[in-house]
């Protein structure tokens, strides 16, 4: 009690000095929780994404590389999935509902995707959160599209509006199917998932558009003729809808698939990638993940260190300061022997200073993490679609901040010790 | 308390800084008693700090018995002498008496926060630590607002300060280091006289140590340490 109010006493008398001090070591707390806070918060994003996918199938391919192709907008897959594996699948009796997805185009350098309803009343985020129509609503024939809440806002586009997608990935690209233009049908609500970004438009909106684009181009149809281009139209047209099925002509990319039971994914996984029929891959999205973050966690891991170094360098920083005021502050000590201190208990006011000064610091790099979090949280969800949580520190982060109020209290022993001696040897008489 | 009459008695002390040092004190035998006021004097580098250092117990003799207050100080641990000097030692140095981050009534009452023994004796002088160390203050002419930061003090009011730290819970021993030097002749007695007044009313036996033998008319008892003190001279 008193070596806590001497100490206190003591930092207030040097508070710029201890202020700056507390602030540097704030800094250095602050990198060091963001860094630990981006890395766990973004892998709670990324795993609410799939949270209530129980399957992904795609080509074969790679799992990692498949969750990111089929859920996370990232690179394209080479091949396709058949109708007959789609069917196959939805007729197991474990399966609940299918997704069916279907991938390669873009509208200005946000991805289109061509799917079903199942998509509106499957799709589940943040652990059990359906999608909802913010305006306008389901996209009801081929030629209407729904857009993402990202997709809406960065374009300024409201329902009723007409759009050209354009084949491929990239925000430039000369191949535009401008026969077959979109128009929006509604807008979705914000998920803070990559589903923000994306233009979701039916499968056969899909198949119609590269219907006329295939015909467009198979036909020799001399363009400067109006009636042979019309024609030539007017019959690819035709022909995209011939297959009158909800799936379309079966170019799906991937499938999301639900279970009636969790338990059952292991089995069916197993028989989907075993079976004969075609060369196919499902994954459950957790592992998928988990395999994603040992790529990843090198480098968290490297960052997560230099926030330590970070903290290191202004402990140290610390520590010289306080070891170039210890001589001025020789004279103080023989007085509060001359009153009954033992050298111990001066050792500890030191500690306890050192102490103080990083918890302190640890307190305010917590303050200005959440503050930072705060501000920077809706800038990350447009910019990237990843959601933060601002919410109270978590287990690992009270770990590191107890972490670093240990190593400062263990630096304090250096500056604890040099007192100690001086208290022996000086007495009541300080040699300055 | 253990029961004596004496305040120091010391025989054939010897002290050296290290083993194998040559000694700077050699002292046969001295007592103080209980109640007598107590002048050493000598020229600087005749071990005076040395010898407040161990009447105080923060070093220990090489050799020879020392007893303070009735307390075999070699035998004592060292937690045990520093206890000792808590409850019954008064300590007042030449300057810089005063711990900067504190108030001046903190400054007072600062020995109360290490000994519960004096705190106690404080308190029964008065309702509050803060209201005894006043009337210390008011008692050694400190006539200033008592909540003035000490760095507005000047000197001889920081010599009032602490002093009156000195004297608070009425330690059985007041040492004073060079209290004097750096007052001015006329401030300098006036300090020592009220020092005596308040050190009576609180029951204290007065060692002070001074380079300046004129000072030796307000003493029980006077030392040339010199005359003392068999060990060469070490500046």
């Amino acid at each position: 009690m008193t070596l806590l109010h001497l100490a206190l006493r003591s930092l207030l008398n040097r508070r710029l000095t201890v202020g700056l001090t507390v602030l540097s070591a704030a800094c250095s707390v602050m990198l060091l929780l963001g860094v630990e806070r981006l890395r766990t918060e973004s892998r709670q994003s990324f795993m609410s994404t799939v949270a209530g996918t129980d399957l992904v199938v795609g080509a074969r391919s790679d799992g990692p590389q498949l969750l990111l192709q089929a859920v996370f907008n990232i690179g394209y897959p080479t091949r396709n999935i058949g109708l007959d594996a789609y069917e196959e699948i939805a007729a197991n009796p474990a399966v609940a509902w299918i997704i069916p997805l279907s991938v390669g185009d873009t509208h200005r350098g946000f991805r289109v995707v061509g799917t079903n309803e199942s998509y509106l009343t499957h799709y589940q985020f943040a652990r059990d959160r359906h999608l909802e129509l913010e305006s306008g609503d389901w996209f009801s024939g081929e030629d209407s599209a729904v857009l993402g809440a990202a997709v809406a806002r960065e374009l300024g586009y409201r329902v009723g509006q007409e759009m050209v997608v354009a084949h491929g990935a990239g925000e430039i690209s000369f191949a535009h199917h401008e026969e077959h233009p979109f128009r929006v049908s509604g807008v979705l609500a914000a998920t803070g998932t990559p589903v923000d970004r994306t233009v979701l438009v039916s499968l056969r909106g899909i198949d119609a558009m590269h219907a006329e684009f295939q015909g467009a181009r198979d036909q020799t149809v001399d363009i400067t003729d109006p009636l042979a281009v019309a024609m030539a139209r007017a019959e690819a047209h035709d022909h995209a809808h011939d297959d009158h099925g909800e799936i379309g002509s079966g170019s799906l990319s991937a499938l999301l698939v639900g279970l009636h039971q969790r338990g059952a994914a292991l089995g069916l996984q197993r028989s989907i990638n075993e079976s004969d029929a075609e060369p196919l891959t499902a994954v459950l999205p957790g592992v998928a993940l988990q395999e994603l973050w040992v790529v990843v966690g090198v480098i968290e891991r490297s960052l997560l260190l230099l926030g330590g170094f970070v903290v290191v360098v202004g402990l140290m920083g610390m520590l010289s300061n306080l070891l170039a005021t210890l001589d001025q502050r020789r004279r103080e000590m023989a007085i509060l022997r001359s009153v009954g201190a033992r050298p111990g208990q001066i050792m500890a006011l030191l500690v306890v200073e050192t102490s103080l000064v990083t918890a302190a610091g640890a307190v305010l790099g917590l303050g200005l993490v959440s503050a930072a979090m705060l501000f920077g949280a809706p800038i990350l969800e447009t910019r990237y679609g990843l959601y933060l949580e601002v919410g109270a520190p978590s287990a690992a982060e009270l770990r590191l901040l107890v972490g670093v109020v240990l190593a400062g209290t263990i630096i304090g022993l250096i500056p604890g010790w040099r007192v100690y001696r001086h208290a022996l040897i000086d007495g009541l008489t300080p040699r300055l | 308390m253990a029961q004596t009459d004496h305040i120091i008695e010391l025989r054939d002390l010897l002290f050296a800084w290290k083993a194998g040092l040559p000694s700077v004190l050699d002292m046969p035998a001295f007592t103080l008693a209980r109640g007598k006021s107590l002048l050493i004097h000598g020229p600087s580098g005749c071990g005076k700090s040395t010898l407040l250092n161990l009447f105080a117990g923060v070093l220990v003799p090489s050799s020879g018995s020392l007893r303070v207050l009735g307390r075999d100080l070699p035998q004592l641990k060292s937690a045990e002498r520093d206890a000792l000097r808590a409850d019954q030692i008064g300590f007042l140095f030449q300057q810089f008496n005063l711990v900067p981050y504190l108030s001046l009534i903190d400054n007072v009452t600062l020995p109360c926060r290490f000994s519960a023994a004096r705190r106690k004796r404080a308190l029964s002088a008065g309702n509050s630590l803060d209201e005894v160390a006043g009337r210390l203050l008011t008692d050694l002419g400190l006539e200033t607002d008592h909540n003035r930061p000490i760095t507005a003090l000047s000197v001889g009011q920081q010599q009032r300060v602490a002093a009156a730290r000195a004297l608070i819970g009425g330690p059985a021993l007041v040492i004073a280091d060079e209290p004097t030097s750096a007052l001015d002749p006329h401030l300098r007695d006036n300090f020592v006289e009220q020092l005596f007044a308040s050190s009576r009313a609180a029951g204290s036996t007065v060692i002070l140590v001074s380079h300046d033998p004129e000072l030796g008319r307000h003493f029980d008892e006077v030392m040339d340490l010199r005359d003392l003190n068999r060990a060469e001279e070490h500046p």
